[in-house]
């Protein structure tokens, strides 16, 4: 069986896209030296220095910069591959954030000190080879004691993998020592992504679910709202282990500096990473929990059986962003592109106009409540 | 900007909303959970029932009910009203006494505590001595006799509470004069009993449990005489001559006494065990004689232990007709409805799971059928399903066919008729349905205050049961003794638990019924006038449609008879779909224009063709790798442990309640013995908690979960589901796993429909939608381009609903247990969502739509969603712009049943079980609002002349005057 692989092609070196569609063996294919050396052939541009990326099933922009991801690009080609081609940009460097493809970010930039929102970001490690999937955000706002956790279900296969339960929780009021029922961390699975993290510990409090306090609420409650939001489930705990808070220096505007691993790299409002973490936070995706609520979350999938089983994405149209990240999806000539991915080099986006039928509506009357 | 724009359009929104929507409970149906006394005000024809939860409960006329609650949470252990008063006093587990009043109120009289009092003893005195066992409510209406455990009786001035000391008997007191010697000494034990002579209201006899009555004089304070019985008393009671005593005791006897006037009496005049002296259980509730002779003597219990312990009896003697009335539940308590001074007119009796009244003025003493206090649990109710606005004919039938259910009732007008029902006649003809775990659908008249029986279909002769079907609960052998006679119809036992139905659908405009139950049987049932013979067609659907490897565990499909089977008139099946496997059926639809019926199990679904009689599609939903769908119920061993412990707890509740305060009797050893047994499972039970912290996995839904195949609801429509210029037939599904199918279906011309077969598009023209969240499907709703929900089927061919707008584009709702989401159709393109649980986690159980009409302006009316969540709250979402419109609290959250038996009517009111005996309903809309209004007067200041009160009334009318008076000054005081 040899597959074909059609690579439709974006190429941005001179503000222009151009689009390439080819077919590869795929037991043919070497290593990625020759596939990076193919390419600069096929669009004839030898010699410049390009950054390469693939879309992978969950609709995730992903680096291919080595053997390893350049093979497991070509395995998730199903049967087309996607491949986008950027030119390197040695002053705004490029990453790879989760549901890149998918995502237009909205929620609260607007609350943020105007100054900052263009100021470019900072960027730490590598991480055009990693996949976030987890981050402390709002630092900035929240109190020292808490952190707010982003975990990023989507691009991995990994189980959410934790356990909460009832318990009581002390808090200091001005009458006094008061006592109150709180949920509570109780288990974290071997492997899951809450482990993996290292964001979440056993027995940190659980104060808040995607922007929403639980106090209150039963423990069946906040397991159902976390299900509900289990996809981009944003908590804000209130850790057992007080010992790795974030610690504020100076001025609420300059806080949010990294904790102990993090070099002292002071970020302008961005999250900081826990040494333990495989995280790599980048800029654009700090926003703070409303975007919990934005309705990018659920794409659902409708069938349509014509003759064949040709799976037609559709997109929410909440908020115009295009999802169709099955597993069983696979057209990507059908499928459009973005008319604004938030990656934080605009300039050297690529600039791909849909070609499918489907029209982007916004749905203005909609109020997410 | 937006914000301040919407602001003016908001305010006129939320006045809107206040003429639309109100929430209200309005009134409770069936038979009240756990009762525990009974009541009756001859002079008011009231009838008053307490709870075990603290509840009292009023009943006059059909329509005319009150209810109210006690602020303690205590048993109310006896109820009795002030003679000749619109007062009545309960007295609780805890002691406490409570005086309730009936105070109108804009014309209309409500039920109000207006007092509370608890004995105080001397100081140091113990316990007992004030613990009430006995109360009179005397017939001068302002004093109440309070007897009590230590032997003493109080006497108390009521409606205030007013401790009369002076007047107080004391045991020794009363004793001095007895030279008995057999009584010095000794504890008398508590006051059993305390009844006032029907002539002399002076005169008052208390019966001491030991055996030892004394006649007690009111006025001179001194003991008449003395009655020696010997014998552990249960109860007593005068004849109405009043020179005459009954006694009743614990080794199933029963004394005649006379009043002679020589004191002391050592030997009644006569002693009487008809059931035989063997050891016998108690004559418990007493003795109630009716004069005019012959007599009636009634009593309860009295039967020997050893070989009728278990049955629970009332025994009336007339003259040579002597019969046992065998209920099927504990004795609470009974008393007897006269008409004046003639003839006893009906005996009620107040049973654990019922009320049965029987007529005794008829040949064969036959029961009156109860217009209220219905046991709805006489089998246990499985589901229900409500049907609003039937048409006349359709309810004349549905009514014809009932009353030839009842020919074994009494044609007596109900005979307790007190109170003046001020309801407005119910708007429309409104059914409730309910289905049972023995096969039963039971038609209820739910139009108002009263759910009325109107009609009962058994589904169980369809099918081979164990059950003998020639097997008459009436039957009673020649020459039997003792005479029993099974009297009502509470019958927990189920003979056959396949036979339990699920899901019912009746279609108003045409008669049909589907109903479907546990075995994954669909019957399909048309309403007919005349008893007929026929056989029933079945049908064998193979919803796995040849998955294999696995073997099903669960239960084995029902047996049909093939012999054709002669139904009564009414509902009559005449086509049966048998699912393979037979899983219980989840979901069903009926759509009685396309002749077709939808069934789902959790393996999958099928729509059948009633008009042909054969299956035109079946879709397999499982999951393959689903092991615990494709195999069938659970395991069954926990099942066995939480059964045994049921049933202990049922005989330990039982025994509880058979004898509160004699602990020395026979059924305490075994008593002590289950209670330990009982503690220690319950310590069990509680160690495993300890061992495993209660904690709950976070994790997203997965299409690998269990029962993501199960069949949630179906919904048939007319909509455009292929292309937007044409609309067609279509078939809805959504399942447990977020997902949602959709097929064309083709019918055939009318003129052909019997010919032509009917296809359901399986290839092109279908479609599936998959939720992302993956949360179970509750609901499907199409609604038309006005954005109004698609009419009923038929709905529209009677004129009893605008024709759906064809014309603008139609929209799918999808209601999820989490989120409410609208598509556009026929792109299926999402359009607008209201999440619920992602914001405050509760989740969608029950959904229903329902028209909101104004309070204010007659012809403006808006179509909802209403949504019961997991938190048992009602939330109003507007249609079609899924908004939330108000929110109340309903049920409580941890009432899990009671949240999953909600059902909505159209008009915005709903039912929920608040016990398995009793539905709570309540009401949404602010113009349709069912509850009872109803008013009660104070009996008229000319008392019902007895034929006696001339002669020994020694109070003058006047009197009761002030008593009057009196009272309404207390009532002042308690405002």
């Amino acid at each position: 069986c040899l597959p074909m692989i059609r690579i439709p092609e974006a190429n941005s070196l001179s503000f222009e896209a151009e689009y390439r569609r080819f077919a590869l063996k795929k037991n043919g294919a070497g290593s990625f030296q020759e596939f990076y050396q193919l390419l600069q052939t096929i669009h004839r541009i030898p010699g410049v220095d390009v950054l390469l990326g693939y879309a992978d099933i969950h609709g995730d922009l992903l680096p291919i910069n080595n053997d390893d991801n350049f093979h497991k690009a070509l395995s998730s080609a199903n049967p087309l591959l996607r491949i986008i081609i950027q030119r390197r940009d040695e002053d705004e460097p490029v990453v790879f954030p989760t549901n890149s493809l998918q995502r237009r970010k909205k929620g609260l930039a607007g609350l943020r000190p105007s100054q900052q929102k263009n100021k470019p970001a900072l960027l730490i490690g590598l991480p055009q080879d990693f996949r976030q999937i987890s981050s402390i955000i709002d630092v900035d706002i929240l109190p020292e004691t808490h952190r707010r956790v982003r975990l990023h279900k989507h691009g991995t296969h990994k189980p959410l993998g934790f356990y909460i339960r009832d318990g009581v929780s002390v808090r200091v009021t001005p009458q006094g020592v008061e006592k109150v029922p709180g949920v509570f961390i109780s288990r974290l699975v071997r492997g899951g992504l809450a482990e993996s993290t290292g964001l979440l510990g056993v027995n940190d409090e659980i104060l808040e679910v995607n922007g929403i306090d639980v106090a209150g609420k039963s423990l069946d409650q906040v397991t159902d709202m976390m299900v509900a939001n289990s996809h981009n489930l944003i908590v804000t705990v209130k850790p057992a282990n007080q010992r790795n808070n974030v610690v504020h220096r100076g001025s609420k505007a300059s806080a949010g500096n990294g904790s102990a691993g993090s070099g002292g790299s002071a970020l302008s409002h961005e999250s900081a990473h826990s040494p333990a973490s495989q995280t790599v936070s980048q800029c654009s995706n700090s926003n703070s929990v409303a975007e919990g609520d934005s309705d990018d979350d659920d794409t659902d999938l409708i069938i349509e059986s014509d003759n064949l089983p040709s799976y037609t994405p559709h997109r929410s149209l909440a908020n115009g962003n295009i999802h169709g990240n099955t597993p069983s999806s696979g057209v990507f000539g059908h499928r459009p592109l973005p008319q604004s991915v938030s990656l934080p080099s605009s300039s050297s986006l690529p600039t791909k106009t849909s070609s499918s039928q489907e029209s982007m509506r916004e749905d203005g009357n909609f109020i997410t409540l | 900007m937006k914000r301040f724009r919407r602001h003016g359009h908001d305010s006129q929104r939320d006045k809107l909303k206040q003429e639309l929507y109100q929430f209200n409970k309005t009134v409770e149906h069936g038979f009240p959970h756990q009762p525990s006394a009974l009541g009756f005000s001859p002079s008011l024809e009231l009838l008053a029932i307490g709870t075990r939860s603290g509840a009292i409960k009023l009943y006059g006329a059909p329509g005319v009910e009150f209810m109210g609650l006690h602020d303690e949470n205590a048993a109310v252990t006896q109820v009795h009203f002030l003679p000749h008063q619109v007062e009545l006093v309960t007295l609780l587990d805890d002691n406490s006494l409570h005086m309730w009043t009936l105070r109108a109120h804009k014309g209309v009289s409500e039920l109000l505590e207006i007092g509370r009092f608890t004995l105080t003893g001397p100081p140091g005195a113990i316990p007992s001595v004030t613990r009430v066992t006995a109360v009179l409510a005397h017939s001068s209406g302002e004093l109440l006799l309070l007897g009590t455990e230590g032997g003493h009786v109080f006497v108390v001035e009521v409606p205030g509470f007013r401790e009369l000391e002076e007047n107080n008997i004391s045991l020794h007191e009363s004793l001095l004069p007895s030279t008995h010697h057999r009584w010095e000494g000794q504890n008398l034990e508590c006051v059993e009993a305390l009844q006032e002579n029907p002539l002399n209201p002076r005169q008052v006899l208390i019966g001491y449990s030991r055996g030892l009555m004394v006649l007690w004089d009111l006025d001179r304070r001194c003991a008449i005489q003395h009655f020696l019985g010997t014998q552990q008393l249960e109860s007593v009671c005068w004849m109405e001559d009043g020179g005459n005593i009954l006694s009743s005791h614990s080794d199933g006897s029963y004394c005649h006494w006379t009043v002679t006037g020589k004191d002391p009496q050592t030997e009644p005049e006569k002693q009487e065990t008809p059931y035989g002296k063997i050891p016998s259980i108690l004559v418990d509730s007493g003795i109630s004689t009716v004069s005019k002779l012959p007599p009636f003597l009634i009593f309860s219990g009295g039967m020997p232990r050893a070989s009728y312990g278990d049955r629970h009896c009332i025994s009336v003697i007339h003259s040579k007709t002597h019969v046992a009335l065998d209920f099927t539940s504990r004795i609470i308590d009974f008393f007897v409805i006269r008409d004046g001074e003639r003839d006893p007119n009906a005996l009620v009796v107040l049973v654990e799971e019922e009320l049965v009244v029987v007529d005794l003025q008829t040949e064969g003493w036959p029961v009156i059928q109860t217009p209220y206090l219905v046991p709805l649990h006489c089998s246990a109710i499985t589901c229900s399903h409500h049907v609003s606005s039937i048409p006349l004919k359709l309810w004349e039938r549905i009514q014809a066919a009932g009353k030839l259910q009842n020919l074994h009732y009494s044609r007596k007008p109900w005979p307790i008729n007190g109170g003046q029902n001020l309801a407005p006649d119910p708007p429309q003809r409104d059914l409730l349905l309910t289905g049972h775990e023995d096969g039963t659908v039971r038609f209820w008249d739910a139009s108002g205050v009263c759910l009325y029986p109107m009609y009962k279909l058994s589904t169980a002769m369809v099918f081979h049961t164990d059950a003998d079907p020639n097997d008459n609960m009436n039957q009673s052998t020649e020459g039997e003794w003792p005479p029993f006679r099974k009297v009502g119809c509470f019958d927990p036992y189920s003979d056959d638990p396949r036979l339990g139905i699920q899901k019912i659908h009746l279609c108003k405009y045409s008669g049909y019924l589907t109903v479907a139950g546990t075995a994954g049987q669909i019957l399909i049932l048309e309403i007919n006038d005349e008893a007929a013979e026929q056989t029933v067609e079945a049908t064998v659907v193979d919803l796995l449609q040849g998955q294999e490897g696995f073997r099903w565990k669960g239960q084995a499909r029902l047996d049909l008879r093939e012999d054709p089977v002669t139904f009564p008139s009414g509902f009559q099946p005449f086509a049966l779909v048998q699912c393979q496997p037979p899983a219980v059926v989840t979901a069903i639809a009926l759509h009685s224009e396309w002749k077709l019926v939808a069934f789902g199990t959790s393996h999958g679904f099928g729509v059948y063709d009633y008009q042909q009689k054969n299956n035109i599609l079946v879709r397999c939903t499982l999951n393959p790798n689903d092991q615990v769908a494709l195999e069938g119920p659970l395991s069954r061993v926990k099942s066995i442990k939480k059964s045994l412990r049921q049933s202990f707890r049922r005989i330990r509740r039982s025994r509880v309640s058979m004898r509160k305060h004699n602990p020395n009797n026979g059924s305490c050893l075994l008593w002590l013995q289950l209670q330990e047994i009982n503690a220690r499972l319950e310590a069990e039970t509680l160690h495993d908690m300890e061992l495993a912290p209660v904690q709950r996995k976070i994790e997203a839904r997965s299409a690998d979960d269990s029962f993501t195949g199960l069949v949630r609801t179906l919904y048939f429509a007319d909509t455009f589901l292929s292309d937007s210029s044409q609309s067609t037939p279509s078939l809805w599904a959504g399942t447990n796993g977020g997902a949602v199918f959709a097929y064309m279906l083709r019918l055939p011309p009318v003129e052909r429909r019997m010919d032509n077969k009917v296809t359901a598009h399986a290839g092109k023209n279908s479609k599936e939608i998959q939720l992302m969240h993956r949360a179970p499907v509750v609901g499907l709703v199409v609604l038309d381009g006005r954005g109004a929900p698609l009419p009923e089927p038929l709905e529209v061919a009677h004129d009893l609903a605008r024709s759906p707008d064809m014309q603008g584009s139609h929209q799918l709702l999808v209601i999820s247990e989490e989120q409410l989401k609208l598509f556009n159709l026929p792109k299926v393109s999402s359009k607008a969502k209201l999440k619920l649980t992602a914001l405050d986690g509760s989740r969608v159980r029950r959904v229903g739509v329902a028209w909101f009409g104004s309070s204010r302006v007659e012809d403006y009316g808006e179509s909802s969603l209403v949504v019961l969540t997991n938190q048992g709250e009602l939330h109003v979402v507007s249609l079609p712009s899924i908004k939330l419109q108000v929110h109340y609290p309903c049920i409580r959250r941890e009432d899990v049943s009671g949240i999953a038996s909600c059902v909505f009517t159209k008009h915005g009111q709903g039912l929920y079980l608040i016990s398995p005996s009793e539905f709570e309903r309540f009401s949404l809309s602010a113009r349709w609002v069912v509850e009872p209004r109803c008013l009660v007067e104070a009996p008229s200041e000319t008392r019902p002349t007895s034929h006696s009160s001339q002669v020994h009334r020694d109070q003058p009318d006047g009197a009761s005057m002030e008593n009057r008076i009196c009272k309404r000054l207390v009532e002042f005081a308690f405002n």
